[in-house]
């Protein structure tokens, strides 16, 4: 259920793009309405999500203690595990962000010999991740070239690296098909391991599936059906320059491979996908390892109203020294 | 908020990113090219028509120009018979640029818009034209 329903909005998405666009010409809807709803959604959505996110305070710093803190200056401190200063969280945060080092510890445990439970070290995750999350960053710089005239200076380089094998024309690029060899395994692992199945959620399905249909009518478009890429960029010109236009002439794949493109714009800031903005704001990431350095204050202690000793002698002191309690003042 | 300034920062950066397309084009106009089509061989053809029909080649020239890559290099074809049942030579110096002589005015028009540079170029030779 958690698999077929996301996979049945998929499909269903396919089917209206379909039925809108080659039924019911409603290439208006879909070429222009729908994109500038999604990229409305997307911009206020993530900046809506963030200022909520910082909205919460966060009391006390969160060390993770895969590092040594900083301590007495004979002990050697593992600054970019447990930083002091801003300069090392720049570090770690930069690790994070861009080679994902988090993933980079990841575990994987087993039985052996069914009685003895062995872990070892696990690299497909985070080999898969990074292969997926960098080609899709270069797949989206790619479409730059729709977006902008005179085109930036480097999209060439980008499309002579990427398409440096120069197999067929048009050139075959790599980054389409690691994109999707990798979300595929993405997806894939998340049905073989039970352990990640059984914490897989419809959330999670839905963005996998989308992603693969995004890269699958991509690269259909690119290779196989062919579209009028000088009207899709008339398209993508107009939209940008609030002038929009529908050129004759381009595919339903077309319109398909941009619903499903709004369907993610639309969908991020309320799903998953905010890690991009998250990992920033990750505590355990992006605060100083300075608890034993510096004393924190909850910031949202009350003053307590208190009764000290000295008060309490000065109330019964009488009392206390018909009692022959001792006291401390005279 | 806590730590607004930072997070500030943040937001503009995001939004300086995700809005890139729409500020980097105001105040731009960018026409749709217009390929030109007046070169004296197309001129002097009874029917003004390409290898294949207009919608194909606009789509699919770079398809067909790989088909005729290999049927001609691999596998010794040089003749292409057109969906009219038209024969052409295949070549690309001699058959499509002996059409499309003008390749700055026609060719580039459209790769410069999309951003493409076919690479073909560097080993075939492009048709001499007056420098514009
Ligand atoms: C209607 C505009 C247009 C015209 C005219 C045109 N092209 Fe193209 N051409 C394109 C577009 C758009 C692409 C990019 C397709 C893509 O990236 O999927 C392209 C791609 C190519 C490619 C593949 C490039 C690559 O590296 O992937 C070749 C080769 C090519 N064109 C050759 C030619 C030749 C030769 C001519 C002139 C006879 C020509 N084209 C005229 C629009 C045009
Ligand atoms: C490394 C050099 C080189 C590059 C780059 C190159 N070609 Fe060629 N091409 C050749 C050679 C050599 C032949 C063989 C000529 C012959 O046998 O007639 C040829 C033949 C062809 C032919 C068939 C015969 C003819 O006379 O045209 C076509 C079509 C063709 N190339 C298209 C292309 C296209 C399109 C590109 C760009 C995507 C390209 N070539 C890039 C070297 C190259
Ligand atoms: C017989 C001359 C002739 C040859 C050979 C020829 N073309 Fe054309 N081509 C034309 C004409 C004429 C048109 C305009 C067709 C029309 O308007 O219906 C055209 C149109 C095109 C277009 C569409 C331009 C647009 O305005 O959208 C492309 C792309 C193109 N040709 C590429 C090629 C390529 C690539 C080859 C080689 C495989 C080639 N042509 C061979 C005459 C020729």
């Amino acid at each position: 259920m958690k698999i077929l329903f996301p996979f049945v909005a998929v499909i269903a998405l396919v089917l209206l793009a379909m039925v809108g666009v080659s039924g019911g010409s409603l290439h208006f809807l879909f070429g222009v309405i729908i994109p500038y709803a999604a990229v409305f959604i997307f911009i206020i959505g993530v900046i809506y999500r963030v200022l909520k996110w910082a909205k919460s305070p966060v009391p006390f710093c969160i060390t993770t203690t895969c590092g040594q803190q900083k301590s007495l200056p004979w002990i050697k401190q593992n600054k970019l595990e447990n930083p002091s200063s801003t300069l090392h969280v720049v570090g770690r945060m930069a690790m994070e962000v861009f080679l994902f080092r988090s993933l980079f510890r990841n575990l994987k445990g087993e039985m052996k010999d069914s009685s003895r439970l062995v872990y070892g070290s696990d690299k497909w995750l985070w080999l898969a991740g990074i292969a997926f999350h960098y080609s899709f960053l270069i797949v989206l710089l790619r479409h730059i070239r729709l977006f902008a005239e005179p085109t930036p200076f480097f999209l060439h380089l980008l499309e002579t690296f990427d398409g440096f094998l120069q197999i067929g024309v048009p050139r075959f690029f790599m980054t389409g098909v690691v994109l999707l060899s990798a979300v595929t395994f993405l997806f894939l692992r998340r049905i073989y391991i039970p352990q990640v199945r059984y914490i897989s959620l419809s959330a999670d399905y839905f963005p996998l599936f989308l992603i693969i249909g995004i890269a699958t009518t991509g690269m259909l478009m690119r290779y196989f059906l062919k579209t009028d890429i000088v009207g899709v960029k008339e398209l993508a010109m107009g939209l940008v320059s609030f002038n929009p236009v529908i050129p004759k002439g381009l595919g339903v794949i077309f319109y398909i491979h941009l619903l499903f493109v709004s369907t993610l714009f639309a969908y991020f800031p309320f799903s998953k996908l905010v890690h991009m903005g998250g990992v920033f704001l990750s505590p355990t990431r992006n605060l100083l390892g300075n608890s034993r350095e510096f004393r924190h204050v909850n910031p949202w202690n009350y003053p307590v109203k208190v009764h000290t000793y000295e008060e309490y002698e000065e109330d019964f002191r009488d009392k206390m020294k018909m009692a022959e309690i001792p006291v401390e003042k005279e | 908020m806590y730590n607004g300034g930072k997070i500030l920062l943040g937001i503009i950066v995001f939004v300086l990113f995700a809005a890139f397309p729409f500020y980097n084009n105001i105040g731009k106009v960018s026409a749709k090219p217009e390929p030109k089509l007046d070169t004296p061989v197309i001129q002097q053809l009874a029917e003004k028509k390409c290898v294949e029909s207009k919608e194909f080649m606009k789509a699919e020239h770079m398809q067909l120009l790989n088909d005729w890559r290999d049927s001609a290099i691999r596998e010794g074809k040089r003749i292409y018979v057109n969906s009219e049942g038209k024969e052409f030579r295949i070549s690309l110096q001699n058959t499509c640029m002996n059409c499309h002589s003008n390749k700055k005015e026609f060719c580039d028009k459209c790769h410069n818009y999309a951003a493409v540079k076919p690479y073909c170029w560097t080993c075939h030779i492009e048709p001499k034209e007056k420098k514009s």
